[in-house]
């Protein structure tokens, strides 16, 4: 074959181009995740944080691939640091970390900054935190649902199991089927904590029942897979499941999906950690809420006002940092029910009521 | 009985975007351009459906839009990979990333999120049942014909094959090829549209979850042909399916891990590439410039 060599050169030059705007993209598209960030100021709030001396506290939020607007977790954790913009005046910077490789740079780019206080959010942070927290000694660290040791961190952690307790219990006396459901994101040991609980409440509220459980996926993708996780509910109603819980981040969007387009049967969600009544009104019968918003703002507060304490704090249906959702959405729906929930909840809180959970059950586990 | 009506539903649902993406991938493939863009152009049509119709709360022109948008990706992966003579895995790569960047800017811009759309009402999405999947059948015959039987179809082989066949006929191989990039990425745009507006209730970030990449499996499993590569499809979607409803299961009182089953449709893939005895070849002129 013949060459033109002025084509030839033309291609060479194309290729190099296009492999610049490729790399370019590709850090771009990584830079572009890194550096964005949302500084929301509230000039009006009297109550900013005066004591802190040297002029606004700034607040650094690490959130995970679901984002801050997965109608979920994350944006549990973002609305908690919003009121501390509105009350206390706080100035808030916030990035997604694409993947697990970039929670690391995210939570050390903070530090570096020179932010007192940075925030990460989900136990999938939880290793990053370990390295990145002993190099910065003066910076306060806080992260959301794992236990990390160092003097400089507070792990806010919630008592999963109690308020899944409940709900399960809610589902097993509402289904009429005898047979519930539950998606979980990944096979991982805080969506087990769910499932235990959920599915011991469920048969306390009536022995018979039938739990069905599935995983939307392996890897990070499980949270952000809705088709897949209508897919599962679908595949669980098909089951005789009329009730379905959730803990998919935004996967679960999907089960609700699954429950909205479900005609001629009854069936029912139940939200997770934020409340979700609103996404499919009159089709959701409560949420388990997972206060992240209050954990959140009260540790902002505590380091706007210097009284920051490390070490692990727990959230539960006591404190109300864990809890279920009743609002216009669902009060008809939950009604019936709600005099048994509130005994559960009071027999919960006193200790007459013993909620298995998992990350006891693991550690007692023997090991081989 | 009621469960293998369920489970052939299910196998119909998880199989339509599949399709609709493996139909695309292998036009533009078989024209002679190596399609791993199609990951990102589910993405950017499965946004700009959602995104559409959550502004005009009308399905119909978020299914437009969807559609427009996936035909215009194909014209720019054309374009590029024609014109600017790039390297089409080189040039499908950046599409993907600038797809992960864009479409979350986009939608910090549009609905002030971080790249997902606001859920869609009833009125704003598609009712189709298994409309979409006989749709995506139908689709397959037509192109098995049509590659066949239709000058549209031969041109587009010799595009792949050997592009001076065309020449010498004084057809410009380069526009045969952008033509094909733009019905592929068209067809490809509907498997996004099904993701966001019928089988799901809006866009969320990174809602393809690897699909894009398992229609080209399907093609390069289905030696660039529709009819196999539709039954690689189906068999990616039925053994997706089965590992749902097996989940949890125990067999033989031995409860298997959720893990494990999950991994069932990646071995069912390998063993059946493994048990293939014909050598399936790509078309000739794939990936060489014009």
């Amino acid at each position: 074959m013949q060459r033109n060599p002025s084509l030839a050169r033309s291609r060479v030059t194309g290729r190099w181009i296009i492999g610049v705007l490729a790399g370019c993209l590709a850090f771009g598209g990584l830079g572009s995740a890194c550096t964005k960030k949302s500084s929301t100021e509230n000039q009006d709030s009297k109550t900013a944080s005066a004591d802190s001396g040297q002029g606004t506290l700034q607040v650094g939020l690490v959130l995970d691939k679901g984002g801050k607007d997965d109608k979920s977790f994350n944006t549990a954790a973002w609305e908690g640091t919003q009121r501390a913009v509105r009350e206390l005046g706080v100035k808030v910077k916030d990035v997604e970390a694409p993947d697990d490789a970039a929670f690391e740079p995210a939570i050390r780019t903070f530090a570096e900054r020179g932010l007192p206080l940075v925030i990460s959010v989900g136990f999938a942070q939880a290793d990053a935190l370990k390295k990145v927290a002993p190099q910065f000694p003066n910076t306060k660290f806080a992260i959301v649902d794992a236990e990390v040791d160092a003097p400089n961190v507070a792990s806010l952690m919630f008592a999963e199991h109690e308020g899944s307790y409940l709900v399960g219990y809610l589902a097993g006396l509402a289904s009429t089927s005898k047979t519930v459901g539950f998606v979980g994101g990944m096979e991982t040991a805080l969506i087990r904590r769910f499932l235990v609980a959920y599915e011991a409440g469920a048969r306390a509220a009536n022995p018979q029942v039938k739990v069905l459980h599935n995983f939307v996926g392996i890897n990070m993708t499980a949270w952000a897979n809705p088709t897949r996780g209508k897919e599962l509910a679908l595949t669980q109603i098909g089951q005789g499941a009329d009730i379905i819980f959730q803990a998919a981040g935004a996967s679960g969007l999907g089960v609700f999906d699954a429950i909205a387009d479900t005609k001629g049967k009854s069936v029912f969600g139940i939200g997770v950690d934020a409340n979700q009544n609103w996404i499919k009104p009159g089709k959701i019968i409560t949420s388990m809420l997972k206060r992240v918003d209050v954990a959140v703002f009260d540790v902002i507060r505590e380091v706007a006002t210097q009284k920051f304490v490390p070490g692990v704090r727990s959230f539960g249906l006591k404190d109300k940092g864990v809890d279920y959702a009743v609002d216009e959405h669902n009060q008809k729906l939950i009604e019936p029910h709600q005099a048994k929930l509130e005994k559960l909840r009071e027999d919960i809180v006193a200790g007459r009521v013993e909620v298995p959970d998992y990350y006891v059950q693991m550690k007692a586990k023997p090991k081989k | 009985m009621d469960w293998l009506i369920a489970y052939i539903e299910s196998v119909m649902r998880l199989a339509a975007p599949l399709m609709f993406a493996a139909m695309g991938g292998l036009i533009s493939e078989r024209a002679g351009l190596a399609n791993i863009a199609l990951e990102g152009k589910l993405l950017v049509s499965a946004f700009a459906a959602a995104a559409v119709a959550a502004s005009t709360g009308s399905a119909e022109w978020g299914l437009v839009a969807g559609v427009v948008a996936g035909a215009m990706s194909g014209w720019i992966f054309g374009a590029s990979t024609v014109w600017l003579k790039a390297d089409h895995i080189v040039m499908g790569t950046a599409f993907n990333l600038l797809v992960v960047g864009v479409i979350p800017t986009l939608g910090k811009a549009w609905f002030g999120s971080s790249g997902s759309t606001p859920a869609l009402g009833t009125e704003a999405r598609l009712q189709a049942g298994v409309g979409f999947f006989i749709a995506g059948v139908a689709l397959v015959l037509i192109l098995n014909e049509a590659l066949r039987r239709t000058r549209w179809g031969l041109r587009v082989h010799s595009a792949g094959e050997s592009p001076n066949a065309l020449l010498v006929q004084g057809v410009s191989p380069r526009r045969v090829r952008i033509g094909a990039a733009c019905v592929a990425g068209a067809l490809a745009g509907l498997g996004g549209v099904i993701l966001s507006l019928v089988q799901g209730s809006g866009y969320v970030r990174d809602m393809a979850g690897g699909r894009g990449y398992l229609a080209l499996a399907a093609i390069i499993f289905g030696a660039w042909k529709p009819y196999p590569t539709l039954a690689a499809c189906l068999i990616f979607a039925a053994a997706d399916s089965a590992q749902m409803l097996l989940q949890g299961k125990s067999v033989f009182d031995i409860s298997v891990p959720a893990s494990l089953i999950q991994t069932l449709p990646f071995i069912a893939t390998l063993t059946i590439l493994a048990l293939r005895r014909k050598r399936v070849s790509a078309p000739r002129a794939i990936n060489q410039p014009l």
